[in-house]
């Protein structure tokens, strides 16, 4: 379900790398939390994003999510479809629901991110509490 | 699950949408056993219940139920309610969950009269509401009671799958519905019953996001949003429940010096015109200045809206103007509308 080639947040963002521009999103697991999403408020489309900073919101229509950058750098483009659906989300939150794209200020930031087998721990214990 | 008065609770089953629109078009089934009850009996019940609620108990006819407020002697509400008389010696209170203490305290502290008592009794009734268009077809299979012939805001004593029940036409989502009170060892029972009834409707069970979703576009008040012990009858458009003429009551004085002054803020509905979702808290602007704060804020599941009621200055509360809502860093225009926001259509 998570797959192995990104790496993960403890806030439940996730980050896939092609060289050095990164593709943020939220898990699977926290859409799942959220319920269905109905509104997405992403930064500009050149906004700075520093490691560990909210750079966002996504709204379900009981709860107000902020949405934490695993990484530091500069965005590079925004997923303008989400305005109008935000439900994407929900759909295909590792895929088609992507947030942002940023061009990665320093990779050594990708080393404090946990693996999927990680993060899959990491969320069982969460529910577990 | 969450904590709501002590009592863990389903923000959702299903889905909070998917119950919020099955409740409009066709039935929800919610399980509202955290609600507290009281019963006040004897010669001197009626008096006990004038004195402390704010409406009209006397206007009560046998089998009918009214809204009314459990005020401090500031006027706000130390909690909302609802006031069912069994007969002019015998009344059922239900009451919030997260007050209901308070509210067996103040109505002790006010019986002087060996003619009345005052019972807690939430420990006697599990809760379960069925509501939406389809709810009296879903709850009649289950009952002999003609349900057609209980009128909005009554009730009657009866059987529900064999079990002894208070049947109320009573809810809290803008539609119609019941909401019966049964022994709590029989609520498993016919909570399962009731969904094996109303599978033919595509009843769903409903958890407490769509509850408030429901009652938000139905511009119902809640308890610590709308109404709270700072806010009263009067500033919350509540003044139907208010009746000084009916002599003594628990914050009637400063109600009525409320009246003679002019309340200060008011409560009103808005919608949000630009992009953004209000929320719970979240200040409201007029340029610079803060001139009151969201009550309640929320998409709003059936009317696709995003809406909200917030508490402002008298001055600032007419409807048609345009107000800032402050979603995080930024203000977002939305326009005070006429309340409710939605009302079921007349059958």
């Amino acid at each position: 379900m998570y797959p192995k080639d990104y790496r993960y947040t403890k806030e439940h963002e996730w980050v896939r790398v092609a060289g050095d521009v990164a593709t943020i999103g939220i898990t699977s697991h926290a859409q799942d939390q959220l319920g269905d999403v109905v509104f997405v408020e992403l930064p500009a489309a050149n906004a700075k994003l520093h490691a560990g900073q909210t750079f966002g919101t996504v709204e379900s229509v009981k709860a107000v999510s902020d949405i934490y950058s695993p990484i530091s750098g500069d965005v590079v483009e925004i997923n303008e479809a989400l305005i109008d659906a935000p439900e994407k989300i929900n759909e295909d939150p590792h895929g088609d629901g992507w947030l942002v794209r940023a061009k990665m200020a320093n990779k050594a930031e990708l080393d404090s991110l946990m693996s999927a087998e990680d993060y899959e721990q990491y969320i069982a214990a969460e529910t577990e509490s | 699950m969450v904590d709501f008065g002590g009592w863990d609770m389903p923000v959702e089953y299903s889905g909070l949408v998917a119950e919020h629109l099955a409740v409009r078009r066709s039935v929800g089934l919610f399980d509202v056993s955290h609600m507290g009850e009281i019963e006040i009996a004897g010669p001197q019940a009626l008096d006990l219940v004038e004195l402390a609620t704010s409406n009209r108990a006397a206007n009560l006819q046998d089998g009918q139920a009214q809204y009314s407020g459990l005020l401090n002697e500031r006027g706000g509400f130390i909690d909302d309610l609802l006031v069912h008389r069994f007969s002019d010696e015998r009344f059922f209170l239900c009451v919030n969950a997260g007050n209901q203490e308070a509210d067996f305290e103040q109505i002790q502290s006010l019986n002087q009269s060996p003619g009345a008592d005052a019972q807690f009794v939430s420990d006697r009734y599990a809760q379960i509401a069925i509501q939406g268009p389809k709810g009296l077809a879903t709850l009649q299979k289950l009952t002999d009671t003609p349900l057609g012939d209980i009128r909005y805001y009554w009730f009657t004593e009866g059987k529900v799958s064999g079990a002894p029940a208070i049947i109320a036409r009573t809810g809290y989502t803008g539609e119609h519905g019941f909401e019966i009170y049964v022994a709590p060892d029989e609520a498993e029972r016919l909570w399962s019953e009731l969904l094996r009834a109303g599978a033919e409707y595509d009843i769903l069970p409903c958890g407490l996001g769509c509850r408030n979703t429901l009652r938000l576009e139905a511009a119902m008040a809640l308890h610590g949003h709308e109404i709270s012990e700072d806010i009263t009858p009067l500033e919350a458009g509540l003044g139907w429940i208010v009746k000084p003429n009916k002599g003594d009551f628990v914050g009637r004085d400063a109600l009525l010096k409320q009246k003679q002054d002019g309340v200060p803020r008011k409560l009103v509905g808005f919608e949000m015109r630009g992009r953004g979702i209000a929320r719970d808290g979240y200040h409201v602007m007029k340029g610079d200045e803060q001139i009151g704060f969201v009550t309640s804020g929320s998409p709003a599941p059936f009317l696709d809206k995003n809406i909200g009621m917030a508490l402002l200055q008298i001055d600032a509360a007419k409807s048609g103007g345009m107000i800032d809502i402050q979603v995080r860093t930024r203000g977002v225009e939305a326009e005070i509308v006429p309340l409710p926001f939605y009302s079921r259509k007349k059958d």
